[in-house]
């Protein structure tokens, strides 16, 4: 029939008036155009951002990277010894120092909160503390590090009080991420392993972990991530922004933790505040940028890629 | 079929001597039980028949109580079903026999809860050994996210074995009736297998480390008719080696596969204007779905309520 009519008043309406499309969903296509907008804006922030980093570093990373690798803090951009090898050593260092410390510390605190602490008001605060800690401005934490760290030692400032710093700094953000993947765990899982006898630590060692690694690793590794990007809080316990002078020992030496140090984040400082006088520093602080980037995205994809494969092994 | 070895002997010894009781081998040959051949409800049960006496047993949460006047003797090798409408507590309950309720932190019980003769909330009593001894199969599959090999072999890891790991999954999964389905394939991910396949593990599992009861709650609410009639007929198979009981929402299976059944029923407590389950009737189940005593089980099994 080519006149299909609906209705019982008699009035004949065509089925097709009816069920072709009418512009129903305006409003639904009017907040994704605002979506699109807003992730948009980002993606164009990032872009520009690393187009004006690129474009000032480039001359350094292209005539004289090799140099700009291996060279150290000097007082004039035309040095041929300028370079990040202290500021690479530094933030190195100072990841070490937060995997060593922070990572264990907040992991445990997180698997004790979750899976041994009864549920009363005192744990309630103690959550609420975690997650302030966690939004407490960085050079707050840089001023704990310089009386905890720096006083005690006579106002020496060392690259261990900077990474034990940057350690407690990241620690509320492990412990959330941390408890969050573990309260994901399907408590039918959990079940299923008590039924069959297994004690609290079978089961958090053999099903609670396992399957919450995924989700505790990708916190953890932006965390570290975090901390590595993170100049206030060094800056507080007394980082070299100036000229430091190259050291004797190995390039990753453990010797050096008592020493007076510097870290990548803290370079671009130093570079971009002495811009003003002497320009040369712009471009050796935009190829410092591009180096600490590319060691954050690989520390991101890395976290990406091993969580994959945690998912993937968890079935 | 199942095949009768010496140990199944064994641990049919002390069954029921009563007068409609074939022999013990007859009595395993049945693939789906019948009422008539169970004792009369009037046998008191006692020494090795008697695996549970519950007396007087109530389940709180906080100061909320869930379930009263629960009083039960569970005989050894014998199916208890457990029916009745939503919210009767009879899941609850049946978690309290192997002390589940205890990861519910503010699960209490009251009452008496007697295994072989201990009280099983004594404080000396380890909640671990209780659930070694009487294991569980829950609503919904619950398959670890591991191997088919390993989701069996977890108990017996846990309880320290280390040898001989394969004979156990082996012979578990034969009994949980999974064995010729995924012999080729068990270091494959249990999460593959289907809903019944994963069932049936989660039995392998349980039987594993060789309990004495096993405590099923809904294990079939998840599955189709088919893999059902196989849960079932399993049931029946390994009957001769385990105590059951059985949470079901569904009566045509209480009939169909248990010995006896305890009918759970809901009422408003006049003293908070809350809702608690209790035990209504508790007997023989060719008797309680045919001629009970109560009038609230008969308004139940004849469908004007619940």
């Amino acid at each position: 029939m080519a006149m299909a009519t609906i209705g019982n008043n008699g009035a004949a309406r065509r089925v097709e008036d009816e069920i072709f499309k009418q512009g129903r969903d305006l409003r639904g296509a009017g907040f994704r155009m605002v979506l699109l907008a807003a992730l948009a804006v980002s993606t164009l922030i990032l872009i520009v951002l690393l187009v004006q980093v690129l474009t000032d570093g480039w001359p350094v990373i292209d005539e004289r990277f090799g140099d700009f690798w291996s060279g150290t803090l000097r007082s004039r951009s035309s040095d041929d010894a300028l370079g990040i090898s202290q500021g690479i050593a530094g933030s190195f260092w100072i990841a070490v120092f937060v995997a060593v410390l922070a990572f264990p510390i907040g992991i445990s605190a997180a698997v004790y909160l979750e899976e041994y602490a009864p549920r009363n008001w005192l744990t309630s605060v103690i959550d609420i503390a975690i997650r302030n800690l966690a939004g407490v401005p960085s050079v707050v934490y840089g001023l704990l590090g310089l009386f905890l760290f720096v006083k005690t030692r006579d106002g020496n400032s060392s690259l261990m009080a900077g990474g034990i710093t940057l350690a407690i700094l990241v620690l509320p953000i492990v412990v959330i991420t941390a408890a969050e993947a573990i309260r994901a765990v399907p408590s039918s899982l959990k079940e299923g392993a008590f039924g069959v006898g297994a004690t609290k630590w079978d089961v958090i060692r053999s099903q609670v972990l396992p399957f919450a690694a995924p989700g505790i690793l990708t916190g953890t590794l932006l965390s570290l991530s975090r901390a590595v990007g993170e100049a206030a809080p060094l800056i507080l316990v007394g980082a070299i922004t100036g000229r430091l002078a190259p050291r004797d020992g190995s390039f990753f030496g453990a010797d050096q933790f008592f020493d007076r140090f510097t870290a990548m984040p803290i370079v671009i400082v130093g570079w971009v505040q002495q811009s003003g006088r002497d320009e040369g520093f712009a471009a050796a602080a935009g190829a410092a940028i591009v180096v600490l980037l590319a060691f954050v995205i690989l520390m991101n994809s890395g976290a990406v890629l091993l969580r994959n494969y945690f998912e993937k092994k968890r079935g | 079929m199942v095949n009768v070895t010496p140990s199944v002997q064994d641990a049919l010894k002390g069954i029921r001597v009563d007068e409609d009781a074939t022999t013990a081998t007859d009595e395993i040959a049945i693939t789906v039980p019948t009422a008539a051949a169970s004792s009369t409800p009037q046998d008191e049960p006692s020494g090795d028949d008697l695996v549970f006496d519950v007396s007087e047993l109530s389940v709180f949460y906080g100061d909320f109580r869930a379930v009263r006047d629960v009083n039960m003797k569970i005989r050894r090798n014998e199916i208890t079903a457990m029916i009745g409408p939503s919210g009767c507590g009879k899941s609850t309950v049946l978690r309290s026999f192997n002390r589940m309720n205890d990861l519910i932190p503010t699960a209490r019980v009251a009452g008496n809860l007697l295994y072989r003769g201990v009280d099983l909330y004594d404080e000396r009593v380890d909640p671990v050994e209780v659930r070694r001894r009487i294991g569980m199969v829950f609503q919904k599959p619950n398959p670890f996210p591991k191997s088919i090999y390993d989701n069996v072999a977890y108990g017996p890891r846990v309880a320290g074995r280390k040898k001989g790991l394969d004979e156990v999954v082996e012979s578990s999964l034969r009994k949980a009736a999974l064995w010729d389905e995924v012999k080729d394939r068990l270091q494959d991910s249990a999460i593959g297998l289907s809903g019944g396949q994963q069932q049936r593990l989660s039995i392998a599992r349980a039987i594993a480390v060789d309990p004495e009861v096993l405590l099923m709650d809904e294990p079939c609410s998840a599955l189709d008719p088919i893999a059902t009639a196989r849960i079932e007929e399993l049931m029946a198979e390994i009957k001769a080696e385990y105590t059951i009981l059985i949470v079901t929402h569904n009566m045509q299976q209480a009939a169909r596969v248990s010995d006896r059944t305890a009918f759970f029923s809901v009422e408003l407590d006049e003293a908070n204007d809350r809702r608690t389950g209790l035990l209504v009737e508790y007997t023989d189940t060719a008797k309680l779905f045919s001629n009970p005593d109560d009038e609230r089980t008969e308004n139940y099994i004849t469908g004007r309520f619940g």
